[in-house]
């Protein structure tokens, strides 16, 4: 019983290496031992598990398939641009859904469709003291199996379909898709789901046998063969019906949303590995799963308050949908904002004491962390004081401008979280803004109107001055207009946040 | 209702485990600090990756001449791989650049 212990050990180092996932000190020790501990439950799993005294066998489809996934995920992994990485993540999140909907399909197919179609495995009389009738009834199918076989199908194909939409939607290739009644039409779908799975569950109880205590009689009600077609028909509409229902359900959520989705899809995959954990009795899968989903979950929400929106406003997709409602400060008269040079904003740059920069997915997009991290040091050098003001939200994931300045070799320490980063825009002078918007905008907090009301923001405006650098006036994500661009403290320096960098760098050497 | 009963104490073990993981789940990444919120998705994503045990016992299980469950169950295999394998490494390569800003 080594398998256990190793079992046992596998799901400590998951809690342990989460635990250490949580504080930046010990992350990345955190994911090793994680690792670890997932590959010894792998090989433990691949040499001692049996089941009934039988060994596992196709060592050769086993590796290989091993050796197959580690090539392609290894060498994916290694490869992805720092900005793809939300991608990536969704993408491998995709994977294990697909996993686990495999899973599903295989273990229906051998309850239902060995060799002659018939594979009844009796489940255990009750016990006589859970008799409360004189007759009672068993059934022939494993009726507990069937439901986790189904939970498994169901969120596992969500999980995939879903995570697909979402990576396509993120590199691109995926537009925003809404339609009219388009909710309606998903909450249709979910409905039809949960129908068709409670209506499936009830149909297979109708088989097995009727017992009568007191008259001895017995009813057996067998399996006719439209029974089994019956039965595959709905299994196979509902695996389509949660593809369908995957896709539909993350396409109308506008980009600034995909990693609360991301987020909740990759609880959804927990979920889903749980179930192989009940259907196998596998405390690993289970207590990682499990573990996984709850983190996810809250992960999720932490997220949310972070835009100080709640989940079901995310889902529902109110931005996509409100747009004309939503966007209440869009039809005041905005008034005009005003132009900065380059050569001018090299100038009050150059002559600050303390300069915030204000990263957004603009910087991301035009790969602009190294032209900036340039900037930031040639600042230094002459004796300016540079940080980062970084928004719990600013870009496609938390912590995505972390990752990304991170990668262009900008120290840890000056990176500051929106609650410090606020206690200091009083005493700066210049605030950079590149390609930030809604997590900037002061509507979140005056206009009880805006959809992002009540988010917590930077509160750039108390700077001295700001400079904000966009590609355009077009509104960002949330779409609605900022009315930090028309304050007279705000001037507008428009371009590609790369190309305006580098000849912000180049104007400051000339001074 | 006796059934529900029933049902509750032969399979306790596993309710007890799903109990304390929703709560150990929430409360060990109570605090994370919103730095770590990507690289904390990612290492949950791989972690997540265990179902790849169920695709192993999936293969491992399937007759020879069963060709569905060999070939849904090596795709299975692959799939989890990618995304234990992904997942570990990805997660990694994201903390080892907040790593190395920290010793300088």
């Amino acid at each position: 019983m080594l398998l256990t212990l190793i079992y046992l050990i596998a799901s400590v180092t998951f809690i342990v290496g989460l635990k250490m996932l949580s504080n930046p000190a010990t992350a990345r020790n955190g994911n090793l031992i994680a690792a670890g501990g997932m590959t010894i439950a792998i090989l433990g799993t691949i040499f001692l598990y049996e089941e009934d005294g039988q060994k596992l066998g196709n060592y050769g489809w086993i590796f290989g398939g091993i050796a197959v996934g580690t090539l392609i995920g290894f060498l994916a992994a290694k490869k992805v641009k720092m900005t793809a990485m939300p991608e990536m993540v969704s993408l491998f999140n995709g994977m294990g859904g697909a996993c686990a909907m495999l899973i599903s399909i295989v273990e229906f197919d051998h309850l239902f469709n060995k060799d002659s179609g018939v594979n009844f495995e009796w489940t255990a009389y009750p016990p006589l003291s859970a008799l409360t009738s004189d007759s009672f009834f068993i059934s022939a199918l494993p009726m507990g199996q069937l439901l986790i076989i189904l939970l498994g199908l169901i969120i596992g194909t969500v999980s995939f379909t879903g995570s697909m939409i979402a990576w396509g939607k993120l590199n691109g290739k995926v537009k925003d898709f809404s339609f009219k009644n388009q909710q309606v039409l998903n909450i249709l779908m979910l409905v039809l789901i949960v129908a068709a799975a409670s209506y499936l569950l009830w149909y297979c109880n109708q088989v097995g046998v009727k017992i009568n205590v007191l008259t001895g009689m017995d009813n057996t009600n067998l399996p006719t063969e439209s029974f089994f077609t019956n039965v595959k028909i709905i299994f196979y509409g509902l695996f389509v019906l949660s593809i369908l229902y995957g896709v539909f359900f993350v396409l109308p959520i506008g980009g600034a949303d995909m990693p609360v989705v991301i987020s909740l899809l990759n609880s959804f995959t927990g979920v889903a590995a749980a179930c192989g954990g009940f259907l196998y009795d596998n405390k690993v899968m289970l207590t990682g799963g499990i573990l996984v989903g709850a983190a996810g979950t809250l992960l999720t929400i932490l997220m949310c308050k972070a835009m100080n929106r709640s989940l079901a406003n995310v889902l529902i997709g109110s931005f996509g949908g409100n747009k004309a409602t939503g966007g209440g400060g869009a039809g005041k008269d905005q008034g005009t904002y005003k132009e900065i040079s380059i050569t001018d904003t090299a100038v009050v740059m150059a002559y600050a004491n303390k300069v915030f920069i204000v990263p957004g997915y603009g910087l991301a997009v035009a790969q602009a962390q190294h032209v900036c991290h340039e900037l930031e040091k040639l600042l230094e050098s002459k004796g300016v004081e540079v940080k980062y003001a970084i928004h719990p939200v600013a870009g496609r994931m938390p912590g995505h401008m972390n990752v990304l300045l991170a990668e262009a070799d900008v120290p840890y320490e000056k990176l500051l979280e929106m609650e410090h980063a606020n206690e200091e825009f009083s005493t700066t002078d210049v605030v950079l803004v590149l390609g930030a918007n809604d997590v900037v905008n002061p509507a979140a907090k005056t206009d009880p109107s805006s959809p992002i009301y009540g988010m917590p923001i930077l509160d750039v405006e108390l700077a001295k001055n700001v400079i904000v650098n966009k590609r355009s006036m077009k509104p960002g994500y949330a779409g609605i207009e900022n009315d930090l661009f028309f304050q007279p403290k705000t001037s507008m320096l428009f371009g590609d946040a790369k190309k305006v960098l580098q000849d912000l760098v180049g104007e400051i050497k000339n001074l | 209702m006796t059934d529900f009963l029933n049902w509750i104490t032969l399979h306790q073990q596993i309710i007890y485990i799903v109990i304390l993981m929703v709560f150990v789940g929430i409360e060990i990444i109570g605090r994370v600090p919103s730095v770590l919120h990507t690289p904390l998705m990612s290492g949950a994503n791989a972690i997540h990756g265990v179902v790849i045990i169920g695709a192993i016992i999936v293969m491992g299980k399937a007759e020879a001449d069963n060709y569905l469950a060999l070939i849904l169950g090596f795709l299975a295999v692959v799939l989890g791989t990618l995304n234990v394998v992904g997942g570990f490494v990805v997660t990694d390569r994201m903390l080892e650049m907040f790593k190395g800003k920290k010793k300088k």
